[in-house]
């Protein structure tokens, strides 16, 4: 359980999950913050005025899938590195994960990486098809893996060092 | 001889720099002084990003904010900064010493800002004393600050934020973090502080304990122990667990030394983890002209700290007649981002905390 | 060890300087307090008791618990967490409470 071990459950997810008929029609954040901590950084950062923390900076974020256009600007900007962002149209049989990341050395792109689950449990190698980092003091870097699309909402990290040439 | 002073602040934390630069902005002038190299206080480790809204810099790290608050203390001239300066006394006649360079400086402010800050608190288990048994905070210095690995395998006790904060930056200075261990049943950090560990594979155990260190002459290993619902071991769930380090994050407490020794009205209240002063709404103490803000009236965030810095700064500046127009103002706008702030469930131990200072307010000293 | 690299911070260290740790040569950076240059030297045993002399390390670090005093220069129960290296210093682990010689 999330308040025992870190680890969010499947209850949990479920709350901030998108629609799988929104999933199906492009790339979506996913704000993976269950508890009222005071905290609004993601909402400052959305060009789409797509993440609310309303009334009060103690609530959850709450993102409007009509407005969210998955471009990742949140990802870099979350304090608590718990916004990804998920597209399941990256090919016909893939996805791609986009996750925060803040250790060296980080994967090039087109390496392999071993992505972990947020048990941190080895869920297998997947290309690095994107490395970008945030910008000025920011300096979280996001790697966008492509992943097998069953996986897309399982893999959530990737082993630090544990990369090698596809 | 002894020096002339409107608003001393002891101690350039997050609190103390913020109050000296509030102050400073209406006009009046300040010394500040620290006693250590640089300004700064425990910002200058925090590599992580902070919360709260953008008037508590929410998305910076605490290094850069650390950076900022020093650079415009610098910058302000009619802030003063006394670094490598400890203050020793604050005496019956308003007269504040100072150690610089082995000599002893006396000052006569008219307004104390006191911003000491807080100390890492201690566990008792046999064998606490061997070395590689560290407070959280150290071993965040020496690799943040001193930039040292300061270990090749660490056990972790507590999993609040710093316990939570500093595993994950052992984790990026590329040190194993074999385990989190928390003895109460629920982790008391922010939960996504906690997932970034568990998704680098760091197990967190709530309900577990350390029962006793081991080592020749240095720590070797730890056994843990599984804890009941009322707290007591679970005999045979102990595990042995080798670790050239111990880190305890196990809580800080109110460096008040300084507040005691001035005669300020001090209570103890648990919900703030230590022996804080009696402040009133302008964060002044019992003792007229002397004013406590951050972690040494009750232990909180860096963020908190720094808007009750400004709320003590305005206010101290204002009795003095600074600006009192604006100065007001800005006292009204701290208390109500402190009043946002603190909102929340995790506010809710430092709401009762602070109910229980204000019930104490115009109660005789014992 | 000393980080060489890392995620989010740069390292300053300034200039290298030798000082003398229980009269043996120890690297240090003019950056550096004591307690860090000897931690970067693999030595964490700093002190030691005052009454059972049992072995002790650092814990705070930043000046609060005295638990890393040691002889500097001849000056006892100096706090090596927050006193910086300089060369040619002569640093000396202390026994009991140390003797102030005036």
């Amino acid at each position: 359980m999330l308040i025992q071990n870190g680890i969010p459950t499947a209850e949990d997810l479920m709350k901030v999950m998108p629609s799988e008929e929104r999933l199906r029609r492009g790339p979506a954040a996913i704000a993976e913050c269950f508890q009222c901590i005071p905290c609004n950084p993601c909402a400052k950062a959305c060009p789409f005025g797509a993440i609310t923390v309303e009334p009060d900076i103690n609530q959850t974020p709450v993102i409007d899938y009509d407005k969210c256009v998955g471009c990742r600007q949140c990802v870099a900007a979350c304090p608590g590195l718990a916004i990804f962002v998920v597209d399941l149209t990256y090919k016909e049989d893939m996805a791609s994960v986009t996750l925060p990341f803040e250790f060296l050395p980080v994967p090039e792109k087109g390496m392999l990486a071993m992505g972990l689950s947020r048990a941190g449990e080895e869920l297998g190698w997947f290309e690095v098809i994107q490395v970008k980092q945030g910008r000025g003091h920011n300096l979280t870097w996001m790697i966008t893996l492509a992943v097998p699309k069953d996986l897309a909402m399982d893999v959530r990290n990737i082993k630090v060092g544990g990369y090698r040439h596809a | 001889m002894i020096r002339e002073i409107e608003i001393f602040v002891i101690g350039g934390g997050p609190a103390g720099l913020s109050a000296a630069l509030a102050a400073a902005s209406t006009g009046a002038h300040v010394l500040l002084c620290e006693r250590d190299e640089e300004p700064g206080g425990q910002l200058v480790k925090q590599t992580h990003k902070f919360f709260g809204s953008e008037k508590q810099y929410a998305g910076e790290r605490g290094i850069f904010i650390a950076k900022k608050l020093a650079e415009e203390a610098y910058q302000q001239e009619n802030i003063e900064i006394l670094t490598e300066a400890t203050v020793l006394g604050i005496y019956e006649d308003g007269i504040v010493t100072v150690l610089k360079d082995g000599k002893h400086l006396k000052f006569h402010p008219r307004k104390i800002i006191v911003s000491t800050g807080a100390a890492e608190k201690f566990l008792a288990f046999p064998n606490n004393d061997l070395p590689g048994i560290y407070g959280a905070g150290a071993v965040q210095t020496l690799m943040n600050v001193s930039g040292i690995k300061p270990a090749e395998r660490v056990v972790m006790v507590g999993a609040g934020n710093i316990g939570l904060i500093v595993s994950y930056q052992l984790l990026q200075a590329g040190v194993e973090v074999a385990c989190v261990v928390e003895a109460a049943p629920r982790i008391g950090g922010y939960l996504v502080h906690a997932s970034k560990l568990a998704r680098a594979g760091v197990p967190i155990k709530t309900g577990w304990t350390v029962k006793e260190a081991y080592g020749n002459g240095k720590l070797e290993g730890v056994i843990l122990v599984q804890l009941d619902e009322n707290w007591a071991p679970i005999p045979g769930t102990e595990v042995d667990v080798p670790c050239d380090t111990l880190c305890l994050a196990v809580g800080l407490t109110p460096l008040s030394d300084l507040l005691f020794q001035a005669d300020c009205h001090m209570e103890y209240v648990r919900e703030l983890s230590g022996s804080v002063p009696v402040t009133d709404e302008n964060l002044m103490t019992s003792v007229e002209g002397i004013y406590a803000c951050g972690d040494v009236s009750g232990i909180e965030e860096a963020s908190s700290a720094m808007v009750e810095g400004r709320l003590a700064g305005f206010a101290a500046a204002a009795s003095l007649g600074y600006d009192v127009e604006r100065a007001s103002r800005e006292v009204a706008s701290a208390r109500a981002e402190l009043d946002e702030l603190r909102s929340g469930p995790m506010g809710a131990r430092i709401r009762a905390g602070l109910e229980k200072v204000n019930e104490k307010r115009g109660e005789a000293t014992c | 060890m000393r980080i060489e690299q890392h995620p989010i911070l740069q390292f300053d260290r300034g200039e290298k300087v030798t000082f003398l740790f229980n009269g043996q040569p120890v690297e240090g950076y003019t950056s550096e307090t004591i307690a860090a240059a000897l931690h970067a030297a693999g030595i964490r045993e700093l002190s030691h008791s005052p009454n059972l002399d049992r072995p002790r390390g650092l814990f705070c670090a930043i000046g609060n618990c005295s638990s890393c005093v040691m002889t500097v220069d001849g000056e006892p129960n100096v706090r090596i967490c927050i006193t910086k290296v300089r060369p040619g210093m002569i640093v000396q682990e202390q026994h009991g409470k140390g003797v102030v010689t005036p």
